[in-house]
């Protein structure tokens, strides 16, 4: 049994069904409304495709601490219905149907009593689908479907091959003309494996209404947990979110040790004052430790920042991470020469792993950066910092053109704000530059701050930089840029905004 | 003028040193370096920011880990264009009152580590860290002064930027006149004319 709400990043944060809007992560689409979704907007397309389709759109960050804040009264909720609710993500939980049906009176019984246990928490959102397995029900949610028992396979039979989640193979089966489920599961499962390989294997399963089927699924021994007390107690999610990514580092170390993978995890927190909570959550994959410490994050901050019904009257002296499922981990081939794909930061550097983790441990989360090249105009927005341990997020293939940017070389210190400088010519008048870009004289002499003038030797300029108007009037920026050369020998790269002058790189 | 004995018996360069090895350094700034690399766990000080950048650029090309501590206006884009790969150069831009806390442990992690050394810190703090830098085979290359013993000392004697004719142009280069000398082998004062950043 599925419990789904559409469009859960746009709904937590407060966004109707029919007001256009989108949530974005890395320039793509995540989310969209109903409505923007009438008007062609869809999953995955860029920024610019989706503003094309929907002029009116409105663009907005992914939150997702406020999206598990959200889902929090949700699950509380369901707590009167079963009592082991596994959470895939926000806005997305499930939980075994059997038992609790029975003890409502079918299934139909039960979809009602769950749709309004979830209703009193978020009316009008909640979407809930039963069937066989947990693949099957979460495509039953979408159409809030009660799938009879043993009607799975033909329940998913005329789904599109896109739902199996997999792009690359969905693209492969669907030019073989394999375009629904139904196509997938009538195959021969030798031959499948035969020519697609493990992954084929889990999705022919998955197509036939069979869970994936991992080899030896068995609740773990408890000595596969790991726990840390904490003392003093602490009450803030980020050190906390610290520690439980150590926790989580050692849970993956701990099974991998053992030739194991877990995709269901239970994460148990405890106050000073004996308040538990204990959540389990569900991973389509193998949880690795970056995702075992995502969820923990999530939890932490639907519990601690939630309303002041469920929010904790304590500090959290207890964290425990338990493994639900383990199986044999069949593990996913990571390439030999590329080891880490994806985050560049695996490559085997354990040593500058360590020291940034104590350093991090030593100066908060926030002191440690990462930088990532990003798209911008001016020096300073070439490249972006991502505090150490956060995803990298994947780089653009191609770096688009940014007509514009200053050429190369790039001021080796930049200084944020910029300097407030005097420019003056021969005469002792500050230098302006007219709305047409022209000169008033030319530049003679420099001072920075109210220091020393220092006599320009050689100067080029201005360059009219008139950006940003196309977002918020606040965002509109027009200035001009000057490069200078001082008798000491030394290069800046000047602003002048209005009459104001600004030292906005140094080149040292 | 007889060539010096290392540009005889190039292989005589690396047994000569006395450090763990060498990081590589572009042309023409080898010949700064008395065993043509910068030596690892050596301390060494420069004077420009363009210079330490393209000191960092060659060992990171070659997979190791840099970073740069308490410099908060560090130019990324330059650093780029140094030929630094961003995914293996590490920020800590304010430190604070921890700055010598978290040398200690940056010298423990990476490779190369650029910092300035802030005000307020004395030359014990400064033995130390070059301890550490010496037993770790880290290089620190000092922003603008160590207040301790170096290992080299490279100082920008002149530099003359191109490019710019009065309104006209933009820069494109450097040509820079460089010193260094140090103790033991570096004694001899070795003087370079180079582009920096390092280009035609």
């Amino acid at each position: 049994m599925t419990l789904w709400c559409p469009d859960w990043p746009l709904t937590a944060v407060g966004i109707p069904a029919d007001a256009p809007a989108a949530v974005l992560v890395d320039g793509a689409v995540l989310a969209c409304s109903a409505s923007a979704r009438r008007e062609g907007v869809r999953r995955g397309i860029r920024r610019r495709e989706a503003q094309r389709r929907c002029p009116p759109l409105r663009l907005l960050d992914r939150d997702p601490a406020q999206e598990m804040r959200a889902f929090e009264p949700v699950l509380a909720a369901l707590a009167s219905v079963c009592p082991e609710v596994e959470v895939v993500r926000p806005g997305l939980c499930l939980f075994a149907a059997r038992g609790p049906a029975r003890y409502f009176g079918g299934d139909a019984a039960l979809a009602q009593v769950t749709a309004a246990a979830a209703g009193t928490a978020l009316p009008d959102t909640v979407r809930v689908g039963i069937a066989d397995g947990r693949f099957a029900a979460g495509l039953a949610a979408r159409e809030a479907a009660i799938v009879p028992r043993g009607g799975s396979a033909a329940f998913l039979a005329p789904q599109p091959v896109s739902t199996l989640e997999r792009p690359a193979l969905a693209v492969l089966l669907a030019r073989l003309g394999l375009v629904t489920l139904g196509d997938v599961a009538a195959l021969p499962a030798r031959q499948v494996a035969t020519r697609f390989g493990a992954e084929g294997e889990r999705a022919h399963q998955l197509a036939r209404g069979l869970d994936e089927q991992r080899i030896a699924v068995r609740i773990p021994p408890p000595e596969l947990a790991v726990q840390e007390e904490l003392d003093p107690p602490l009450d803030q999610i980020e050190p906390l979110a610290f520690v439980a990514k150590r926790l989580a580092d050692e849970l993956s170390a701990l099974l991998a040790s053992r030739g194991l993978g877990c995709d269901r995890l239970g994460v148990q927190l405890e106050t000073e004052h004996g308040e538990t909570q204990h959540r389990l959550w569900r991973h389509d994959g193998t949880l690795t430790a970056s995702a075992v410490a995502q969820r923990v994050r999530w939890q932490l901050t639907g519990w601690l920042g939630g309303s002041s019904a469920i929010r904790p009257s304590a500090g959290i002296t207890l964290i425990r991470l338990v493994p639900g499922e383990v199986y044999r981990d069949v593990g996913e081939q990571l390439s030999l020469f590329h080891p880490g794909l994806g985050d560049d930061t695996g490559d085997g550097d354990e040593r500058a792993a360590t020291a940034l983790n104590r350093l991090q441990g030593l100066l908060g989360f926030d002191a440690v950066h990462l930088p990532v090249p990003a798209g911008g105009r001016r020096p300073a927005e070439q490249a972006r910092l991502v505090p150490w341990g956060e995803p990298r997020p994947a780089r653009h293939r191609s770096t688009p053109p940014w007509p514009g940017r200053l050429p190369a070389p790039n001021p080796t210190l930049l200084h944020p704000g910029g300097l407030p400088a005097q420019v003056v010519d021969a005469t002792g008048t500050s230098v302006l530059v007219d709305d047409r870009g022209a000169i008033s004289a030319a530049p003679v002499q420099l001072s920075i701050g109210g220091g020393k003038p220092t006599r320009i030797v050689d100067w080029a300029g201005p360059w009219p930089v008139d950006e940003r108007w196309w977002y918020d009037p606040a965002e509109h920026r027009s200035f001009a840029r000057f490069q200078v050369v001082t008798t000491d020998g030394t290069a800046r790269l000047l602003t002048v905004q209005q009459g104001q002058w600004r030292v906005e790189g140094t080149y040292d | 003028m007889p060539a010096p004995a290392a540009d005889r018996f190039p292989d005589a360069r690396e047994q000569a040193s006395p450090h763990a090895g060498l990081l590589p350094v572009p042309e023409p700034l080898d010949e700064l370096f008395p065993y043509g690399g910068l030596p690892r766990g050596s301390v060494v000080t420069v004077d420009s920011v363009t210079l330490a950048l393209a000191l960092i650029a060659s060992p990171d090309a070659a997979g190791a880990w840099s970073g740069a501590l308490g410099i908060p206006d560090l130019g990324l884009a330059a650093a780029q264009e140094a030929g630094i790969a961003l995914s293996r150069f590490v920020l800590v831009p304010h430190p604070g009152e921890q700055w010598a806390t978290a040398a200690a442990v940056l010298i423990d992690g990476l490779d190369v580590l650029l910092t300035t050394f802030p005000r307020g810190t004395g030359p014990a703090q400064a033995r130390r860290l070059s301890a550490r830098a010496r037993e770790r085979h880290t290089t620190v290359i000092a922003l603008r002064g160590w207040p301790g013993s170096v290992d080299l000392r490279i100082q920008l004697l002149r530099g003359q930027w191109m490019g710019l004719d009065h309104g006209y142009g933009r820069l494109t280069g450097r040509r820079c006149q460089l010193v260094s000398s140090g103790r033991g082998a570096a004694a001899r004062e070795r003087r370079v004319t180079a582009w920096l950043p390092p280009g035609p």
